[in-house]
């Protein structure tokens, strides 16, 4: 087996590695693979070769086909047509188990470990080293979980409980748990959506400790950053079929996305210049004991102000405390001149707060509701005449907003759960425009839709702020915050470490600022 | 824009169940009601020529009545997420504060007054350990169950109280010159308020919002805790009502009044397709649920089935209103897998 140099991460996209292909058989080959969901085709064309020792990443948009792909490796699905060999010889895999024996194991955006295991009895789940009379070798299993960390280069202590890990480390522990298998091919899905950037980079360590080790590491994502500063080879879909297979050092980052979308980009951040109006929102000394403190900050009408920060440096719980879904301690929150109980959704939202939360699923959406009865959910005191519903200006405003979101749907009476990751957070953004705020809460706007929509959002919050609207953006995605943002505002512990103009901003700043390593800026 | 996009569909058939089936089952669910319902009529119309007559619907709709009316707020509750498990003993509670004050010399009007008052605190009690206190409403109500049941005993002792004014014995005769029960009419006139309030005003589609997501209803204003606690207030309110209806029916009370009858009240909900789980069931399926139960007890008392066998019935149907979703995706499994096969075989 070829050894393969752990790539530098402050290097340019490497080119030297993508020669080698050709010298070593594929560990995978996927040729022609479909999968039909009735007269649905999910996939029409899933084909991707993968080579031992190389990070390959599968691109395209929500819908492209990817998660089926993985679906039908990872034996969750069987393929309904097509070839998949693996190391030589033909397989199927007629569930996950089969597919993990094999050699496949699939690291999903969010892992599942039990909380109240240790991390070790989660990396041997099922399979613990035994003593004699079936009792667990507990000594044996935290030996050899100890090992794995050591291979990967991460000091996670293997007794400890699952519960209160970062997604990051529970990521960690699941790619331990999938060298624990001998796993020759390693799918991640989408693994960095929920890291940050330092999480990010440790994570990049982690996959090309992997790769020296032979295993193929395939990379579902949409940062595409990432994608080039990681991986050596990238295979693109788009509507369920195989588009091209192309060495990372023979593309770039717009011929990608222009394979992906089918169409060119022509930008994903338009560039622009606004003159912010008066203050809308004023948050002074606003402060939850252990979680933020002393957070004074004011945004005006008519500008984007984003919250940076890693990822536990309390910008979602600072959003939280301001539209009242959680109590502060201290401090107050003033909305066009009015001061808002602590506490009190239905008071910000009176006052003219509008709330995108981080988890559509979980808060931003009532999955198994229509879509109309979602976009109407936040205003639906407004349709009603005499107390009831008026249904038909309930269909009026949902009919509105599709247009104006240009949401793709089948029916207004479908549950949200039928539409892709974009068009659910269309419907949450249409449920708080419908309300006509002042001020848009908005936190992870894009996080985990495809780039299509993701430039239609940016574009509708720059509209928005056109409008006079001023927005509240939480971003874990550094070219979010630089692209989109008029101020950026620097979260680290939970105090305000820093604030930069547009113009001031750039990566290294924020990641300094973030990490702690910069005083409080005069401001 | 109205043209679906199929690309994104794949998204869609990851998901376990989409709201068009569940719309789709729950609109077949209230269909199999009916048909199960003119069954029930056909079967106690062949084991006895005198069931399909006005007397039988009089009497069903008097024996349902308190059930039925109990089942309209618990329908709510359920829908919510949350159950009322007190509701037999707020009902016994409730009648035996009637025969105490009333045997101890109270005016009768202000003794029922005082009964709507115990029913409002008992249920603002049940509400207030859920919501504020955020405890599990099972183990709540159980509690609430015996606590009530357990004051109801001290209040009457094993003393039945007897010997209400003449008026009141006029509730266990039909209106006027109709065949309908007093309980039968006022169940009937909560069911269009309950419909209309579950399935057209504001507060109703927040209910269904909070059973489905609850976070999500909080995060769009939804006042999640007033909501469940208002729904449990109403239900020790309307359950003492149907306390005083059924002490007036029977002309007397006595502490165990109406012991059990909350597994009846579930049953009846659940039944009529309200999903355990929260966030689905109509008051239209709760309704016919109702019917279905009432004319199943009068053609099983016509055939002479003693009381404590006609419970098997109702713990069967409990049984089947929970199997049946289950069973019908297990169903659907089976189908697909099958098909699958056979594609693969050719």
């Amino acid at each position: 087996m070829e050894r393969v140099e752990t790539p530098d991460e402050a290097a340019p996209p490497n080119g030297s590695d993508s020669k080698r292909t050709p010298d070593v058989a594929p560990v995978l080959v996927v040729d022609g693979a479909t999968k039909f969901f009735g007269p649905v085709k999910a996939l029409i064309d899933g084909s991707i070769t993968l080579y031992p020792g190389e990070a390959h990443a599968l691109l395209g948009e929500n819908g492209a086909g990817k998660s089926t792909l993985v679906k039908i490796l990872a034996g969750v699905y069987t393929a309904d047509g097509g070839h998949i060999t693996l190391e030589g010889q033909p397989v199927r895999f007629a569930n996950p188990i089969a597919a993990r024996e094999a050699g496949i194991s699939v690291i999903y955006q969010e892992p599942t470990l039990f909380p109240d295991l240790t991390i070790a009895e989660n990396i041997f789940m099922g399979r613990h080293p035994l003593r004699s009379a079936k009792r667990i070798d507990r000594s044996e299993m935290m030996k050899r979980a100890e090992e794995v960390f050591a291979r990967l280069g991460v000091p996670l202590a293997p007794g400890r409980l699952a519960r209160g890990l970062s997604v990051a480390d529970q990521q960690i522990v699941e790619i331990a748990k999938a060298i624990s298998f001998n796993a020759t091919i390693i799918i991640m899905d989408e693994p960095t959506a929920a890291l940050t950037e330092v999480e990010v980079l440790r994570l990049f360590d982690v996959v090309a400790t992997l790769r020296s080790e032979g295993a193929a590491v395939m990379f579902i994502s949409h940062r595409l950053e990432e994608v080039f500063a990681m991986c050596q080879r990238v295979t693109i879909m788009r509507d369920g079929a195989f588009v091209k297979t192309a060495p990372i050092a023979d593309i770039t980052i717009d011929d990608v996305i222009f394979a992906m979308v089918g169409r060119d980009i022509v930008s994903l951040y338009g560039d622009h210049t606004r003159t912010p109006g008066l203050n809308v929102l004023e948050v002074k000394h606003l402060t939850r004991e252990g979680v933020f403190t002393d957070i004074s900050f004011d945004v005006r009408a008519g500008e984007i102000v984003a919250l940076a920060g890693l990822v536990g440096a309390g910008r979602t719980e600072v959003a939280r405390g301001i539209f009242g879904i959680d109590k502060v301690d201290a401090g107050s929150v003033t909305i066009g001149g009015l001061k808002l109980k602590s506490g009190s959704p239905l008071q910000a939202m009176n006052a003219g707060i509008g709330f995108v939360p981080e988890d559509r699923r979980q808060q931003g959406l009532v999955m198994q509701m229509a879509i109309d009865r979602n976009a109407s959910l936040a205003s639906i005191r407004s349709l009603s005449h005499f107390g009831l519903i008026r249904k038909a200006s309930e269909r009026k405003l949902a009919a509105e907003w599709a247009a104006r979101l240009r949401l793709k749907f089948g029916r207004f009476s479908d549950a949200v759960l039928t539409l892709s990751g974009g068009n659910q957070q269309k419907v949450v953004l249409a449920k708080w425009l419908a309300r006509q705020p002042r001020l848009l809460i908005i936190d992870e706007p894009t996080r985990g839709i495809d780039i299509g929509t993701k430039s239609e959002v940016h574009r509708l919050l720059g509209e928005l702020v056109d409008q006079g609207i001023a927005v509240l953006m939480i971003s874990s995605e550094m070219p979010e915050v630089l692209g989109v943002a008029d101020r950026i505002l620097v979260l680290h512990e939970g105090r305000l470490a820093a604030e930069f103009s547009r113009e001031e901003a750039n990566e290294a700043s924020i990641m300094r600022a973030a990490a702690g390593q910069m005083k409080v800026s005069a401001s | 824009m109205a043209t679906p996009d199929v690309s994104l569909m794949p998204d869609v058939l990851e998901e376990p169940r989409s709201l068009n089936t569940m719309i789709r089952s729950s609109v077949r669910w209230e269909s199999a009601l009916i048909v199960l319902f003119v069954i029930s009529l056909i079967y106690g119309w062949w084991v006895s020529p005198y069931f399909l007559n006005t007397d039988t619907f009089f009497f069903a709709g008097l024996n349902f009545g308190e059930i039925a009316i109990m089942a309209l707020p618990m329908t709510m509750i359920i829908i919510t997420g949350e159950i009322d498990l007190s509701v037999a003993s707020m009902l016994g509670l409730s009648a035996s504060t009637l025969g105490y004050l009333f045997m101890h010399g109270w005016n009768i009007w202000l003794a029922m007054a005082i009964c709507l008052i115990v029913g409002i605190l008992g249920g603002a009690l049940n509400g207030l350990l859920v919501t504020r206190l955020g405890l599990p409403s099972i183990a709540v109500t159980i509690g609430t169950l015996t606590l009530y049941r357990g004051i109801a005993l001290i209040v009457l002792g094993s003393n039945t109280a007897v010997g209400f004014p003449a008026w009141t014995n006029k509730l266990s005769l039909p209106i006027g010159n109709t065949h309908i029960a007093y309980d039968f009419a006022i169940f009937v006139v909560l069911v269009l308020i309950f419909g209309v309030v579950l399935h057209m005003t504001p507060v109703g589609r927040s209910i269904y919002a909070i059973g489905l997501q609850p976070e999500t209803a909080y995060f769009s204003g939804v006042r999640v805790k007033r909501i469940k606690f208002t729904l449990y207030v109403i239900s020790g309110f309307l359950c003492a009502f149907a306390g005083i209806l059924y002490t007036f029916q029977q002309s007397s009370s006595a502490s165990d009044t109406g012991v059990g009858l909350e597994l009846n009240v579930v049953a009846i909900a659940l039944f009529g397709g309200v999903s355990i789980f929260g966030g689905r069931g109509t008051i239209f399926g709760v309704f016919v649920s109702v019917a279905i139960f009432g004319s199943l007890q009068a053609s099983l008392t016509a055939i002479n089935v003693s009381a404590q066998a006609q419970s098997i019935v109702t713990g069967c149907l409990l049984l089947v209103s929970v199997l049946i979703p289950t069973a019908r995706d297990s169903v659907a499994r089976i189908r697909a897998q099958f098909r699958r096969r056979v594609a693969e075989a050719s």
